[in-house]
């Protein structure tokens, strides 16, 4: 086995290594016998607590962990299905796609709700609503938006406080601000209204959800849309800098999903993974630690959860893709 | 008896067959309902790809000289099944390519009149798809927009499995039930034979009526065959009983007149080698019209046992007023008759029938009774009433003391019956028509008795 893993890492380490990466760790390099090649867009600080515990369990397993864009990691896995063992993206429905498209290994040994996992392939593991995140600085003595028609009011009371001071989502480079975006548009006319507004005060479009709430930290924007309220809250300074809103008018919330490639080396010990996955992020285990929020969907009816189904697909299509990026980009790109 | 000749067996046929044509229209059954599944299983996931792929066809349009195809959200929504179905599709444009799976072929240009069905393999499994062609009319051209879609069957097989299931289930339960009532139709038919057969053991001996009771149709002309069969027989009985008496009748009463003659010749005649032949003369005659008078006293019994007239009698007085008739032909014999038992016998029967019987086996003892010998006639009315006629004779043979009484059944060995052996028929038919029957036995001393039991 080792001596394989070797051969794969000599055929496609170049790759590997070549790639540009936010960021690359490997857990318990040191008494590993296998390694589980995990590619993810969930930042590594936010993860690694799940690693840890995989890790104390196996001690004989180690996990090279890749962090890179949900966009790139549909692209990698495509190009090198062999490359990875583990997907873990937010865009809900590039994985969808991959699975669909036959990607991802039926997993059988793992017992997850219906609603929560597709095909016995796809793995959801954390709830996760987009948020609107607002530096509360630049709200001192004006009302605090809770709806999308309350922030369109708010920006358009003071343009001139909020040019070049509103931030969102690339949807051109991210999977997951593309998967907002379309589900808002899904939802509302009050999503396109928005935009126009924010296309209006000259917005700041933003690859990943990190640098987005740097700059909101920093002061250099004011208002971030579509964020995720997770990478707000686990960050220590925004507590007195930043208000997270999630939405009242119409929620989004996504699920984090995982899969195993079908063409993993180690299947066994990718599907233990999922299980420990699962398991850590199950709203019945008290015991975990994880700084991510858990699965579940009770109690927020209201906070529709976007569903794992093929209608995913839908404006992931070509010719729907081209036709939304050039209505988005003629609303939010306004020369 | 005669053993029937047995070939096969009706009731195994019967059940056999009902049981087989049971089994056949179960699994008959079973794949009835689920061809009849498959088929509307298939129908169900056609109709949805259908409405999945004219809602994303009713979305194509020409805007700047482009074919745009907003697919609605909804068309890939309503593709979800329970089993996570995965899903596939491609759209064209005059057969070249635009958008969703190359995997999925062009179908031809025609193929817009109507929705097209058919399995394909994608990616290496097994897909159900369907195509959907429109033409649309831009400013200046006609284009047309083809949308394959395909679908795996992983949910549909699954409800087949189901289907199957239950309809193997169903395909058990009403073979179970078929075989039930198969096993009971073929037992209620059989048992109408059983029953007849039953009525026709049960008969007396003598009992040739016709079968009055009722029959399926399907057994009446057997019934009536058998009816036929026993009134011919019953008719050529009665026709040699006839004969028998006729013929008894017409021989006693010239004997009769024969003795006399021959007894005054004896009075006459003096040369004793004369006389001796005279006396065998009148003692073959006395043989011969003893005989007549069994034969008579037969075909009399065989007649009214089964007219029964049955009156209430004392068994002592009938058998001593019997003993005092026959006293004088015991005195010529030089035997002495002795009635002993019980004061009074009550019994109610045939008199005239229990007499002949008593009769008949008086007479038997006084034929092996040995000369100045006594003849005990027992009436008992305990444990049941019976009536024991012992002579001083040989005995019955020993080796056919066993085998004597069952040779006086009906039938058997007629021309054996004649003599002592008439007269024991004569009281065995008696005491059967009175339910009761003979026993015979040697006593210590060397005699023979016969006893005449009666039911009580």
């Amino acid at each position: 086995m080792r001596y394989v893993i070797t051969l794969f890492l000599i055929m496609f380490g170049q790759e590997v290594v070549s790639q540009e990466w936010e960021d690359h760790q490997i857990f318990n390099a040191e008494t590993a016998t296998t390694s589980l090649r995990i590619v993810s867009s969930t930042d590594t600080d936010l993860f690694a607590p799940l690693i840890e515990a995989f890790v104390a369990k196996h001690p004989d397993v180690g996990v090279d962990y890749f962090v890179t864009g949900t966009a790139e990691i549909d692209r990698l896995f495509r190009d090198k299905p062999k490359a990875f063992d583990i997907a873990i993206s937010s865009a809900m429905d590039l994985q969808l796609k991959l699975t669909n498209d036959g990607f991802a290994l039926r997993l059988n040994g793992v017992l997850h709700p219906e609603w929560a996992q597709w095909r016995q392939s796809l793995f959801a593991f954390t709830s996760e609503p987009a948020a609107i995140v607002i530096n509360k600085a630049a709200f001192s003595g004006y009302p605090i938006p809770r709806t999308r028609q309350e922030l369109i009011q708010a920006l358009r009371a003071r343009p001139e406080a909020f040019r070049n001071r509103v931030g969102t989502y690339d949807v051109r480079k991210s999977g997951l601000g593309y998967l907002f975006a379309t589900q808002d548009a899904r939802a509302s006319e009050t999503f396109w209204r928005l935009m126009e507004v924010m296309g209006s005060l000259n917005v700041r479009l933003y690859c990943c959800s990190g640098e987005m709430i740097d700059d909101l930290i920093t002061g250099r924007i004011f208002v971030a849309y579509n964020v995720l309220g997770s990478y707000a809250a686990v960050r220590a300074e925004s507590q007195n800098a930043l208000e997270i809103i999630l939405p009242s008018d119409f929620p989004t919330t996504m699920m984090r999903t995982a899969l195993v490639s079908r063409d993993t080396l180690v299947p066994q010990q990718a599907e233990e993974f999922i299980q420990h996955l699962v398991h850590q992020q199950s709203g019945a285990n008290e015991a975990a630690t994880s700084p991510l929020p858990r699965l579940g969907r009770a109690g927020d009816a209201d906070r529709a959860t976007i569903a794992l189904e093929p209608a995913l697909m839908t404006f992931l299509d070509a010719l729907k893709r081209a036709k939304f990026l050039s209505e988005w980009t003629s609303a939010l790109i306004q020369d | 008896m005669d053993n029937p000749t047995v070939s096969g067996s009706l009731r195994y046929r019967l059940g056999l067959t009902l049981i087989g044509g049971a089994a056949v229209l179960a699994v008959l059954l079973f794949f009835a309902v689920r061809s009849y599944a498959v088929q509307v299983a298939q129908q169900g996931q056609d109709n949805i790809l259908v409405a999945s792929v004219t809602s994303m066809l009713d979305a194509a349009a020409i805007r700047d000289n482009t074919v745009e195809v907003d697919i609605p959200y909804a068309a890939f929504s309503m593709l979800t099944t329970p089993a996570d179905d995965r899903v596939f599709y491609a759209i064209f444009q005059d057969g070249t390519f635009l958008s969703g799976y190359r995997d999925l072929g062009y179908l031809g240009p025609d193929a817009g009149l109507e929705n097209i069905f058919g399995f394909a393999n994608v990616r290496g499994v097994l897909v159900r798809q369907v195509s959907a062609s429109r033409t649309l009319i831009g400013a200046n051209k006609r284009t047309e927009v083809q949308i394959v879609l395909a679908q795996t069957q992983d949910a549909l097989s699954a409800t087949l499995d189901q289907i199957s299931r239950n309809a193997a289930l169903l395909g058990v339960g009403f073979f179970t039930l078929a075989a039930a009532l198969s096993v009971w139709a073929t037992a209620a038919t059989m048992g109408q034979l059983d029953r007849l057969t039953t009525s026709v053991t049960r008969r007396g001996p003598q009992d040739l009526r016709p079968f009055k009771n009722s029959v399926p149709q399907e057994m009446a002309p057997l019934v009536q065959s058998l009816n036929s069969l026993m009134a011919r027989l019953d008719q050529s009985l009665s026709q040699s009983e006839d004969f028998i008496a006729e013929a008894a009748h017409r021989v006693r009463t010239p004997l009769a007149t024969v003795r006399s003659y021959a007894e005054a010749t004896l009075q006459r005649v003096d040369k004793e080698e004369n006389r001796e032949a005279m006396r065998s003369m009148v003692k073959a005659i006395d043989e011969s019209s003893r005989a007549a008078g069994q034969l008579l006293d037969h075909a009399m019994i065989t007649f009214r046992a089964d007219h029964l007239e049955r009156e209430d009698i004392n068994l002592v007085e009938l058998v001593r007023d019997l003993v005092l008739r026959m006293t004088p032909i015991a005195e010529m014999k030089d035997l002495s008759l002795s009635v002993q038992g019980d004061g009074s016998v009550p019994y109610a029967g045939d008199a005239i029938l229990l007499q002949n019987a008593v009769r008949n086996l008086v007479d038997n003892a006084m034929k092996y009774g040995p000369a100045e010998s006594l003849i005990d006639i027992t009436v008992r009315a305990e444990p049941h009433p019976h009536i024991i006629v012992c002579d001083r004779g040989p005995g019955f043979p020993p080796h056919e003391i066993s085998t004597l009484t069952s040779r006086f059944k009906r039938g058997q060995n007629a021309e054996n019956t004649i003599g002592s052996g008439l007269g024991l028929t004569i009281a065995q038919d008696v005491a059967a028509a009175h339910g009761g029957e003979i026993t015979l036995e040697n006593t210590s001393k060397g005699g023979a008795c016969v006893t005449l039991s009666l039911s009580s």
